[in-house]
């Protein structure tokens, strides 16, 4: 059996699954794009394996760790990896070239059929391509995934097969000459085409060419007029269409390899191409160390966000977080503090582990988690359905229809749509129940409120961090432990923007007097 | 007065549009210009709906034109030509990607078949048809007198002559291989079903799918291309009178009427955009418009964003508000529960300006609107990572950057500002700038949970959206005149998503329940 086999030890990705579900939130809340182009590096091919494989997550260990020796073995051998994946690549361009020789997407009959016919004259070479690789490379590659796939293109891609796939191509001749009807239709294009039978076709051929009592006029093609060929044979075999059909669909078989081939190497592709991107960037990387997803870790150092350092181009802040048996993270601190850049980094680094890859930080081990979700803060709901808060319910709520025991939920100010008081009583039922379903939920606020009852609380299995701001105001982008502060920093933003000498124009005694004269109507 | 352009009363050309308006898509307008526009992709009407006016004559000059398409039989005739135009211009594109000689110009010639024709057909119905409206009355005469002049007389009748000729040829296609010959068709006899089944034998069960795509072909290769050069030695006559037909009535489109086929679209797209939300019941009217005056309202008005998503989603209900500004009044603070309509009705303020500035009739019963010079808006935005400085900072950059645009002519549509600060900073924050919109004098449209808003100054009305009084987790969407009241309906709301403690207890089972004897 002709199976990859490079992202599962015993199956091929399913790559017509459907994502999980909201995974379009996901890749938009945590920036996802961002990633996904520094893998794909504008191949639209690389873009939608790393999608795929990023977004699906595995839960079972064994296949993290399959993939993760696959991927050694791919940082290892870069260029044979490139050199494999050119295979079904040129497979591809020699197919969109040969099939879709014409402009319109409904080429005719000749050309399909000549076009399958060279194409699988023309994979032959790929095949053996494939083969000169499997034989050089096969033992010098370590993981199982390599070691199988190379020793089955050995057994598989035999001369006997080869053979059999000339023989059929070489098999398919039509009759030559034939004789067309036809008008002019709109345009002057040739139209009402019909197959004749030529008059007195029983005579001798003179006889024949005597009978006629019309002129005609000849062509006759320069010989390396191959296009003009082409389109001679589509009028030719014009009523021989399933002929063509049935050598297109030979092909069919060859190709369908060829495409999970392409799809399952496309994602380490993109690996190595976010390799090489962080480490031009000088950024570390790290093969974390997966959980049990019954256990609650989270330990690592200098993780950082991926997308703000590939949108920066150049070092960001890292946090170190020692957080192996917490359930509950709440993240708090002043704005611009890189709160949400560290919550980001968080579910990144946890979809990463999971799609089998190395992560952006030093070192990392957290548990394996059964689904990740995001909530977080929304611009306005474009399609009107609901105003803010009642579109942060229904997303929230939306995500409890798929939560179970054991995901991890990330937070980034929710429910702060509504004021302040309303958002921490309903923030505060959701997350104490999600706890005791033992959810995973990291919860960045500025709802003092909120944190401050979590921390009254006194829970062992909660973390309180803060982003850290300096007395002269700086950020520093680091989270320390620390328990909620009470102010924002509205007040230094407002005299930053408006002008430190413009004084605040409030005139309390005014305002007094209108709200004084409304509630004496009420 | 001769016709110059159905948009325009003067022979003015279209002001330079702004490359960004941001409130397009705050107000939700870019959805509504973008469905409007949608069945109209080929008319590039985008720009028409871009350009608000400024002057009342103008606007006035497209209502009158607007009202007289709202006759049904008037619009079938403008949609029969526009359609049949639609086709000239498709060939036309055509004939400028074709390679070969006769395939142009055949394509050339039906363009202009389909051209002729159509124009017969909107002489012949504007022939008598009396017109209210000064745009089409001076379109209509032009029309007749184009008809009736000689160029369009030859170009028709040459047009009928030629493809008559051409459509009477007849010819074989003999194929070798490497070669082939090009004769009369002399009566020879079907062939296929005898060639089809000599290979009937490699036909396979699965092959069903490429052949629903062998039966398609279209455009001219070069072989083809030189089979009809020989028919065109075969039977050169009729390609004679072709060339000399091409060589001499090229272009053939009226440059006058190439013009009003794209900008009538402009009318034809709105009214046809509108009809279906009156036939729902929803009202639309022609709004008084003027430059200044201190007092506007509205009868009766929706969020036509709004309704459009309804539609779309099949329910039915838009909910109907008022509104009204006298001096001294200037700004509308709206409050009331979340999901209660209040970010619609400011939308509804925005959108009823923007549609009167248009010269289009606008969503309500009867209203009366002031012009403004610039309209903008406040709405959250998404955090978006490149933009490295703190929300809040950027939020109050943003603000200031509308201040010190806006005029006492200007529109100014506040969405909660600052809800993601802490409520001590919102209440601060938004202090100050609603002083500051005071000071400046413009209207503005300004939705909030902060009561203390409502009541900061004579300019300010309060508006506030209404539960119903005897459930309040229902909402009316009724936004009325009165003091805000201070409630809030969150918690009520969170028991409707069930998201309560008790409620996701409910919801999330625990693994491995079943096991467990």
């Amino acid at each position: 059996m002709m199976k990859v086999f490079l992202l599962y030890p015993e199956q091929d990705f399913d790559a017509s699954q459907p994502l999980p579900p909201l995974a379009e939130d996901l890749v938009q809340d945590l920036e996802l794009k961002v990633l996904l182009e520094a893998m794909a590096k504008g191949d639209e091919h690389l873009f939608r394996a790393s999608t795929r494989v990023l977004l699906s997550g595995v839960q079972d260990m064994a296949v993290i760790h399959y993939r993760q020796e696959i991927l050694q073995d791919c940082l290892k051998h870069p260029d044979v990896i490139r050199r494999i994946y050119r295979i079904p690549l040129e497979f591809m361009e020699r197919k969109r070239r040969q099939w879709l020789w014409i402009s319109t997407r409904y080429s005719p009959p000749a050309s399909i059929l000549n076009s399958a016919q060279q194409m699988l004259a023309a994979t032959l070479d790929l095949l053996w391509e494939l083969r000169r690789i499997a034989d050089a490379y096969a033992e010098q590659f370590t993981s199982r995934g390599f070691r199988r796939f190379f020793t089955m293109i050995q057994q598989e891609l035999d001369d006997s097969y080869l053979a059999l796939v000339e023989r059929q191509v070489n098999a398919l001749r039509f009759p030559q000459g034939v004789l067309l009807s036809a008008r002019l239709g709109a345009g002057n294009e040739g139209a009402e085409y019909v197959l004749r039978k030529p008059n007195n076709a029983d005579q001798p051929w003179i006889k024949r060419m005597l009978t006629r009592k019309s002129p005609t006029y000849s062509y006759t093609l320069h010989p390396r007029d191959e296009a003009g060929a082409r389109i001679l044979g589509e009028l030719r075999d014009r009523g021989v269409a399933r002929a063509a059909n049935a050598v297109a669909q030979a092909a069919d078989h060859i190709e369908s390899f060829f495409k999970v081939l392409q799809f399952e190497l496309a994602f380490y592709l993109g690996c190595l191409n976010l390799h090489e991107a962080l480490e031009q960037l000088g950024a570390p990387i790290a093969f974390p160390r997966p959980a049990p997803v019954q256990e609650r870790r989270l330990s690592c150092t200098n993780l950082y966000d991926v997308t703000l350092l590939l949108t920066m181009q150049q070092a960001v802040v890292g946090n170190d977080v020692a957080a192996d048996g917490k359930k509950l993270i709440v993240i708090t601190g002043p704005n611009q503090g890189g709160k949400t850049t560290f919550l980001r980094s968080l579910g990144v680094a946890q979809l990463m582990m999971q799609a089998g890859m190395f992560v952006p930080a030093e070192s990392f081990s957290a548990n394996v988690c059964t689904a990740l979700f995001t909530h977080f803060k929304r611009a306005e709901d474009k399609t009107l359905e609901s105003g803010k808060f009642q579109e942060e319910l229904q997303r929230m709520s939306a995500i409890v229809d798929h939560l179970t025991p054991n995901a991890l939920l990330l937070c980034n100010e929710s429910f702060a749509s509504t004021n302040e008081r309303e958002g921490s009583e309903i923030a505060w039922q959701i997350v104490s129940a999600l706890l005791e379903k033992r959810v995973k939920v990291f919860y960045v606020t500025h709802m003092y409120e909120l944190a401050q009852r979590f921390y009254e609380n006194d829970r062992a299995d909660a973390l309180f961090l803060r982003a850290e701001r300096l007395p002269d105001g700086t950020r520093t982008f680091r989270l320390r432990e620390g328990e909620p502060l009470e102010t924002s920093y509205g007040v230094d933003v407002y005299r930053k923007i408006f002008g430190e000498d413009n004084e605040p124009l409030q005139r309390e005694s005014e305002f007094a007097r209108y709200s004084g004269s409304l509630q004496g109507q009420q | 007065m001769s016709f110059g352009s159905i948009l325009f009363d003067h022979n003015g050309v279209l002001p330079k549009t702004p490359d960004a308006l941001q409130f397009l898509s705050d107000l939700h307008l870019d959805q509504v210009i973008e469905a409007i526009i949608a069945p109209k992709r080929e008319y590039d009407l985008k720009p028409f709906f871009l350009t608000p006016l400024h002057d009342v004559e103008t606007i006035l000059y497209r209502q009158e034109v607007m009202r007289e398409l709202e006759s049904e039989p008037l619009m079938v005739i403008l949609r029969a030509f526009a359609e049949q135009m639609s086709v000239v211009r498709r060939y036309l594109a055509m004939v400028e990607k074709l390679d070969f000689e006769l395939h142009k110009k055949g394509w050339f010639l039906e363009a202009a078949l389909v051209y002729c024709n159509a124009v017969k057909k909107l002489a012949g119905h504007l022939e008598n048809s009396r017109f209210r409206s000064r745009g089409l009355r001076l379109f209509r005469d032009y029309v007749m007198q184009y008809v009736r002049s000689s160029p369009f007389l030859s170009l028709a009748d040459e047009a009928d002559q030629v493809k008559k000729a051409l459509s009477e040829v007849r010819y074989c296609v003999i194929i070798e291989n490497g070669k082939f010959k090009v004769g009369p068709y002399e009566e020879e006899e079907d062939y296929s079903v005898e060639v089809e089944n000599t290979f009937a034998k490699f036909k396979q069960a699965a092959a069903e799918e490429y052949l629903v795509k062998l039966s398609q072909r279209s455009g001219m290769s070069h072989i083809e291309a030189i089979i009809l050069e020989f028919v065109a030695r075969l039977y050169p006559e009729p390609f004679a009178a072709l060339r000399e037909f091409c060589a001499r009535h090229n272009p053939f489109v009226d440059e006058t009427l190439r013009a009003f086929d794209r900008e009538i679209q402009f009318y034809i797209a709105y009214l046809e955009f509108i009809g279906d939300f009156r036939r729902e019941g929803l009202p639309f009217c022609y709004p008084q418009v003027s430059a200044e005056g201190r007092e506007s309202y509205v009868r009766e008005g929706f969020d036509l964003a709004l309704a459009l998503s309804m539609r779309r989603q099949g329910e039915r209900t838009v909910v109907c508000n008022d509104f009204f500004l006298r001096a001294p009044e200037r700004i509308l603070v709206v409050t009331g529960p979340n999901q209660g309509g209040k970010t619609t009705f400011a939308r509804m303020f925005g959108q009823l300006h923007y549609l009167a500035s248009l010269g289009c009739p606008v969503p309500g019963r009867e209203a009366r609107l002031v012009l403004f010079d610039k309209l903008f808006t406040y709405f959250e935005t998404e955090e978006d990572i490149r933009n490295l400085r703190g929300k809040l900072e950027d939020d109050l950059f943003r603000v200031h950057q509308i201040l010190s645009q806006a005029t006492p002519q200007s529109i100014l549509i506040f969405n909660e500002p600052f809800a993601s600060t802490a409520l001590h900073d919102a209440l601060f924050l938004s202090k100050e700038v609603m002083a500051r919109v005071i000071d400046l004098d413009a209207r503005c449209g300004w939705v909030t949970f902060l009561d203390e808003l409502a009541s900061m100054s004579e300019k300010v009305v309060s508006m506030v959206a209404m539960v119903d009084p005897t459930d309040p987790t229902i909402r009316t969407f009724k936004v009325v005149r009165q003091p805000a009241n201070g409630l809030a309906y969150a918690f009520s709301l969170a028991q409707k998503h069930r998201l309560t403690y008790h409620d996701i207890q409910e919801r999330i089972h625990d693994e491995g329940l079943s096991t467990v004897s």
